[in-house]
């Protein structure tokens, strides 16, 4: 008897033992920001769905930009699906690190992927990434200190209109300044601004042969006007002004205008976290009168799966579950359309009850003017609005941002930066082999 | 002769020194009470010191999101583990350096000392593609070998300036008493440079504990310890310094607490042989 039971007992622990070996895991990397939380919150859902239960590696973003860079390179293995965004999601397809997002299910509906965000996912036609949401950037204004001002922001305003608003709303005695801009140094911050910025002045980082551009007068002016701006109107320090710190001065309404991401909005009109949440307006991102491009990006946290893993099929079940249509109605059903993730589907924009969202078209707006494949006037051999999706960008762009912000700080001129930008960025692609 | 300080003299130095320690520990203080913040207050212009709601808000968001244990107990094993295994092999490598010299001794002692001076992220591809051969990615027992490899270097010269201070002739009679050399560490050098020893565990505990290079590059799951614990509230996009100091001060708690009951023994190993 005692023998039976305890052969009962081990065969019970042998199959326990089995099906926990057997049961799948899959691990993600992914950003700190308030979307992804919120979906690691709904995970069980998706567990209970499928028996796929899932592991989350969560860090800060240059942190796991280093991190999935090192594992995908080296073929580590070490995650089943990685956040990565538009800079790096074209590159690594191309060389064959990412798995094709293709045969996905018809209820997924992949052609409801906004064209700009799939363009911008995409290499050779080739979807490598899902977009979990996207974003473009825009002008977020006070209302009220517009009106103050006897100014009104139109839709689509001018950089001469932004730097005479900004001027109207600067109040130094009252700690308000009329614009608050990323002066940060880094490629995806003030590097990431300068560069749209540049754009809409008509600049451009290389011309058909991949020659620096820094020497044309486009550059010269856009840096010149963005200085001179800023010195009149914008907060001191703004040199080592990230998204983050800007966020905090306008919600605590010590800016007039704040012209960056669009995710911004949510937080700027939730009267939990902003003082001034019930006096922001939206308006296109700005340009120089005449010429036809705006200072507005094109980005996306997006979800892609590295060669090699042993669970390509799980990885996908799992993907397609959390950028799905279903998963937007889940967030909105219990937290509300304005909390739900953005810029990803067309579809989002034609429901009703998002299109009451203020920020709603506008954002969408954003997002449809931004073309990656022409970003700037003239024409370029690159694709990326506020990067070049060439692998050696980021190491150029930060250098160069790091000389742009010493201008902000005062020290050095517009001219030594711009020539200090050219000879990093020739000598950088020299060596690169361009 | 003691040199004679007045009363006022050493009020002044006592206020320089709390003045100075303060300064040193405000920082900390300042996370700490950020921790007990809304996010609003956290970010607050000019910022608030004291008056504000206090609330456990973050802690319990942190508490929800995060398995808080699973981190700390790799932190544990990973510092305490690497610590102790640093020791076992600088205790003989010391005592040979510090008693038995050779000409090269000092050589090695400043060959060691410069592995210190490559930047870590010098050497991160060679030590990946090493760990995805060896199977020790994401794994504890590899960040406890990788991180006494990093802090061997400190152990040994710390203890081997401890063991210096030791008069060699104690180890000598122990010898002529007929002790072996397992005997002659154990029992008798052992127990003298105790404070010494009891610096250095100490003080690499620390560097172990809040080592963020490699215990980032190398774990995902199973071996993250509290740096990756902080690193994943931290965000370029969002402002979550509330969140972010409830989890800083979760990760630093148990170092801070070690710290505070240890420091008559950190103290005391750390000015050991300083006045003769």
């Amino acid at each position: 008897m005692y023998l039976k039971n305890a052969l009962r007992a081990a065969t019970a622990l042998t199959v326990a033992a089995t099906a926990s070996a057997h049961a799948q895991s899959l691990t993600i990397a992914t950003v700190n920001n308030g979307d992804m939380i919120r979906m690691q919150g709904y995970t069980d859902q998706f567990t209970e769905q499928t028996g796929i239960e899932v592991e989350w590696v969560t860090l800060e973003e240059n942190v796991l930009r280093q991190r999935v860079t090192t594992d995908i390179t080296t073929k580590g293995g070490q995650f089943d699906i990685m956040t990565i965004g538009m800079y790096e999601t074209p590159i690594w397809g191309a060389n064959g690190w990412l798995v094709p997002l293709t045969g996905l299910s018809d209820d997924y509906d992949v052609d409801d992927i906004l064209p700009a965000m799939r363009n911008g996912l995409s290499h050779d036609g080739t979807l490598y990434a899902a977009p979990f949401y996207g974003e473009s950037s825009m002008v977020m204004y006070r209302t009220d200190l517009m009106e103050a001002a006897g100014l009104e922001m139109p839709d689509a305003p001018t950089w001469e209109f932004i730097r005479e608003a900004a001027a109207a709303m600067t109040d130094r005695d009252n700690d308000i300044n009329g614009i608050c801009l990323r002066g940060k140094a880094g490629w995806g911050e003030g590097g990431a601004f300068i560069t749209v910025t540049g754009n809409s002045f008509g600049a451009r980082w290389f011309d058909e042969d991949w020659k620096a551009q820094f020497d044309q007068p486009q550059w010269k002016e856009a840096l010149s006007f963005f200085v001179d701006m800023m010195a009149e109107s914008g907060p001191a320090g703004y040199a080592t002004n990230g998204f983050n710190e800007n966020l905090s001065l306008f919600q605590q309404g010590k800016c007039g205008m704040w012209i960056d991401a669009t995710v911004a909005a949510s937080f700027v009109t939730n009267p939990s976290d902003s003082t001034v949440a019930d006096k922001v307006g939206f308006a296109l991102a700005p340009n120089k009168d005449g010429v036809d491009r705006r200072a507005n990006w094109l980005w996306a946290w997006a979800l892609a799966i590295p060669a090699g893993t042993q669970q390509e099929a799980e990885a996908k079940q799992f993907i397609e579950w959390a950028t799905s249509k279903a998963y937007i109605e889940l967030v909105a059903a219990n937290e509300g359309w304005a909390n739900v993730p953005p810029g990803a589907r067309t579809s989002l924009y034609e429901t009703a009850e998002y299109q009451a969202v203020p920020f709603a078209q506008k954002t969408l707006d954003s997002i449809n003017a931004a073309d990656p494949t022409n970003p700037t006037v003239d024409p370029v051999p690159y694709v990326g609005i506020q990067f070049v999706a060439i692998p050696e960008f980021a190491g150029i762009a930060t250098q160069v941002s790091q000389e742009f912000s010493a201008v902000y700080a005062g020290q050095q001129s517009v001219d030594e930066a711009l020539a200090k930008a050219q000879a990093i960025t020739t000598e950088e692609m020299e060596a690169a082999g361009y | 002769m003691a040199r004679a300080v007045t009363a006022n003299r050493k009020m002044i130095n006592t206020a320089i020194a709390w003045a100075v320690g303060l300064l040193i520990f405000f920082p900390i203080l300042w996370t700490i009470l950020t921790s007990f913040k809304t996010e609003a207050q956290a970010i607050a212009s000019p910022p608030i010191f004291l008056g504000f709601d206090w609330t456990l808000e973050n802690y319990s968001i942190v508490q929800e999101r995060s398995d808080y244990m699973r981190f700390l107990w790799n932190s544990v094993i990973i510092a305490g583990g690497s610590t102790l295994l640093g020791i076992i092999i600088a205790v003989p490598a010391a005592w040979s350096m510090a008693f038995v010299p050779s000409k090269r001794t000092k050589d090695i002692l400043l060959w060691m000392l410069s592995t210190k001076m490559l930047p870590a992220v010098g050497v991160l591809y060679p030590i990946y593609l090493l760990f995805i051969n060896l199977g020790l990615l994401d794994s504890r027992f590899g960040l406890v070998m990788v991180i006494m490899l990093i802090n061997l270097p400190i152990i040994v010269w710390m203890l081997y300036t401890y063991f210096r201070e030791i008069p060699g002739e104690i180890l000598e009679a122990a010898r002529m008493d007929g002790a072996t050399l397992k005997e002659e560490i154990l029992y008798v050098l052992t127990p003298m440079a105790v404070p010494g020893i009891a610096s250095t565990v100490l003080l690499n505990f620390i560097l172990a504990w809040n080592e963020a290079f490699w215990t980032l590059n190398l774990t995902a799951v199973d071996a993250a310890p509290l740096t990756a614990f902080i690193a994943s509230y931290s965000s370029p996009e969002g402002l979550f310094f509330a969140k972010l100091s409830a989890a800083s001060t979760m990760a630093i708690a148990p170092i801070l607490i070690l710290g505070w009951f240890s420091q008559k023994q950190l103290v005391r190993g750390l000015t050991f042989g300083a006045v003769k």
